[in-house]
């Protein structure tokens, strides 16, 4: 008891819970949750950007409250009261995003009040938080956010590219290269449609699987 | 080319090159190997040569899509077709080395030996792109087909989706403005003294959806004197395709005629729905994409439909392709039915689209696996049956 309370904050252990996450573990690549969200909102580096941080919210506190409570809640009950839980969380988030970047929020519509729904969420509640202490399970739920939102940005970074011209807003292809002005290139409409994103996702399980070796099933 | 051969297989120098060697020696000359054991079908042909048979039934078609894309840049006989072959060839070799490249460069990863089919693809592509394409929307559509059409499934023989009609629907989608429209099915080069820029015109399919007539006369739709994608606007040419198909066995008619027969059904339906509803109760105002579909189906004869766009070119090259079609027999009749039937629904009910084919051949594909299951199913059910009441 008293050992596991002398362990220091960023133990390696700790640290694996945060970082395992990004690669080995990803929850969209290797767990294959949150999927629907990651097309949906990944037209545009910005949304896409303030998706991740919202989830990486939720999923770290979610993940901290349950697990403070998870002596006092009967397992019976337990998904109505994680629900609530998430619930109450997401809607500060949405709150929050109303007050403090408003046209985001109105990009990002509806799918913020859908992160109660992200499978990433409740999984590593019922997965991780119901059966471990506070901090790690704080951290694996920071973790898991960061790891979701990874792929998050990087969907998003070649949709805008391709689709739009631009990065977070700033054009990159220089305008003179169009069609319309007499130039030879054409922004590929596709990258605007979820099914490209969804292939998107295929190619990076490609490559991470690739080189991870040890991932690939058989 | 003998002496030459060890080099190239396990352990010489260039063996990493070994399906790169297979596939040239192969192409070149007829293999000095013959199948040893299990039951082949007895032919000299291999996939090669087969895939060969395909590529002289689409050079009808495609000559004349030479001589027509001459035509209507404004010149004449010999040099129409001279200039229609000059403007066609950039495409269909950046078909044939983008695609080959990356059908090569998968196979040597793998050690698999290359696959032919890419032969019949390569040159399939540039026949159903407008002529004005940017050659680089071509390249990249090809490198998108060939990747996640084919190489994702594990090559040659096992792509779930016709190869070049994925690459025209990417085209299709992301680059909507450069492969629909009044001016990109003609050809924008000046050599040989053509004229530039003065032609435009919609197909012959948009001036039904918009207009629910043609300009054209069934019969230069069916010589092929009509605007539309490089290679598919002659049934003629086709029908010749399609006889050298046929002849050869190399196609399944059972394919070929449903399409046929359910593009010809379903637009004698929307005739006969067009003629009973009474267009005089509709308010021309507030229905009007309605009418516009009502008059759509009355104006347009059935076989109208079957000589214009892609349905010829789509029923002879796209649908009977033997590895995304059925293979059961009676699968083929459903899916070829099916693949007819709603090239025509799209076609007329959907504005945005005024041509299905490609889509309706795509669905019919995803659905060729199921079709073939429920085929196989019933089969063994009946024989139980019957095993039973003999019993």
């Amino acid at each position: 008891m008293s050992k596991q309370e002398k362990e220091p904050l960023f133990s390696a252990k700790n640290m694996k819970y945060l970082t395992g996450p990004f690669s080995a573990n990803n929850p969209v690549i290797v767990q294959i949750l949150g999927i629907c969200s990651s097309l949906a909102v990944t037209v545009q580096l910005k949304p896409a950007i303030v998706m991740a941080l919202s989830v990486t919210v939720v999923t770290g506190f979610s993940n901290l409250v349950m697990s403070l409570m998870r002596n006092g809640v009967p397992s019976r009950i337990r998904i109505i009261v994680q629900l609530v839980v998430i619930a109450a969380l997401v809607i500060l988030v949405d709150q929050i995003l109303k007050a403090f970047v408003y046209d985001v929020s109105k990009q990002l519509s509806v799918y913020v009040g859908l992160i109660i729904t992200n499978c990433i969420v409740m999984g590593r509640v019922e997965a991780f938080a119901l059966a471990n202490k506070p901090w790690p399970a704080f951290l694996d739920g920071i973790g898991n956010g960061l790891g979701y939102g990874m792929i998050l940005v990087i969907i998003a970074f070649f949709r805008e590219l391709f689709g739009s011209g631009t990065l977070y807003g700033f054009r990159v292809i220089p305008e003179s290269w169009y069609m319309s002005e007499g130039g030879f290139y054409s922004n590929c409409g596709m990258m605007l449609f979820p099914p490209m994103a969804l292939i998107i996702v295929g190619c990076i399980i490609w490559v991470h699987r690739s080189r991870n070796k040890d991932l690939q099933e058989k | 080319m003998d002496k030459i051969k060890p080099t190239f297989s396990k352990g010489g120098k260039l063996g990493f090159l070994g399906s790169t060697f297979e596939a040239f020696e192969t192409f070149l000359f007829v293999p000095n190997t013959t199948t040893t054991k299990g039951a082949h079908i007895r032919d000299c042909n291999d996939m090669k040569r087969t895939m060969i048979v395909v590529v002289v039934a689409l050079l009808p078609a495609f000559l004349f899509g030479c001589y027509n894309t001459g035509l209507f840049a404004g010149l004449a006989g010999f040099q129409a077709f001279l200039y229609g072959l000059v403007r066609i060839l950039p495409m269909v070799c950046v078909s044939y080395i983008v695609g080959l490249a990356i059908e090569f460069g998968f196979a040597q990863a793998r050690g698999h030996e290359v696959n032919e089919g890419f032969l019949v693809t390569g040159l399939l592509i540039p026949m159903i792109f407008p002529v004005s394409t940017p050659l680089w929307m071509v390249g990249l559509s090809t490198a998108f087909a060939v990747v996640f059409g084919k190489e994702v499934f594990g090559g040659t023989g096992m792509n779930v989706f016709n190869p070049a009609l994925l690459a025209r629907a990417f085209a299709f989608f992301a680059y909507t403005p450069s492969m629909s429209g009044e001016t990109v099915w003609y050809s924008n080069w000046t050599m040989m003294g053509a004229p530039v820029d003065t032609v435009s015109g919609a197909t012959a399919l948009e001036q039904f959806a918009t207009r629910a007539t043609m300009d054209f006369s069934p019969l230069d739709a069916f010589l092929g004197f009509i605007p539309g994608s490089f290679g598919e606007t002659s049934t003629l040419c086709i029908l010749i395709g399609a006889a050298i198909l046929l002849y050869t066995g190399v196609a399944s008619w059972r394919t070929m005629v449903s399409v046929f027969v359910g593009g010809l059904a379903m637009g004698l339906l929307f005739n006969w729905i067009g003629a009973s509803v009474d267009t005089a109760a509709l308010d021309p105002e507030k229905d009007a994409s309605l009418l516009a579909m009502v008059t759509y189906m009355k104006e347009i004869p059935a076989w109208w439909h079957l000589l214009v766009g892609g349905f010829a070119f789509g029923a002879v090259f796209m649908a009977t392709d033997p590895v995304t079609s059925a293979q059961t027999n009676k699968g083929k009749y459903i899916v070829g039915f099916v693949i007819g039937a709603m090239a025509i629904l799209i076609r007329v009910v959907n504005p945005a689209y005024p041509e299905g084919m490609m889509l309706s051949i795509l669905f019919a594909n995803a659905l060729a696996p199921l079709v073939d299951y429920f085929v196989v199913e019933s089969n063994i059910s009946r024989r139980k049956k019957r095993f039973k009441l003999a019993k």
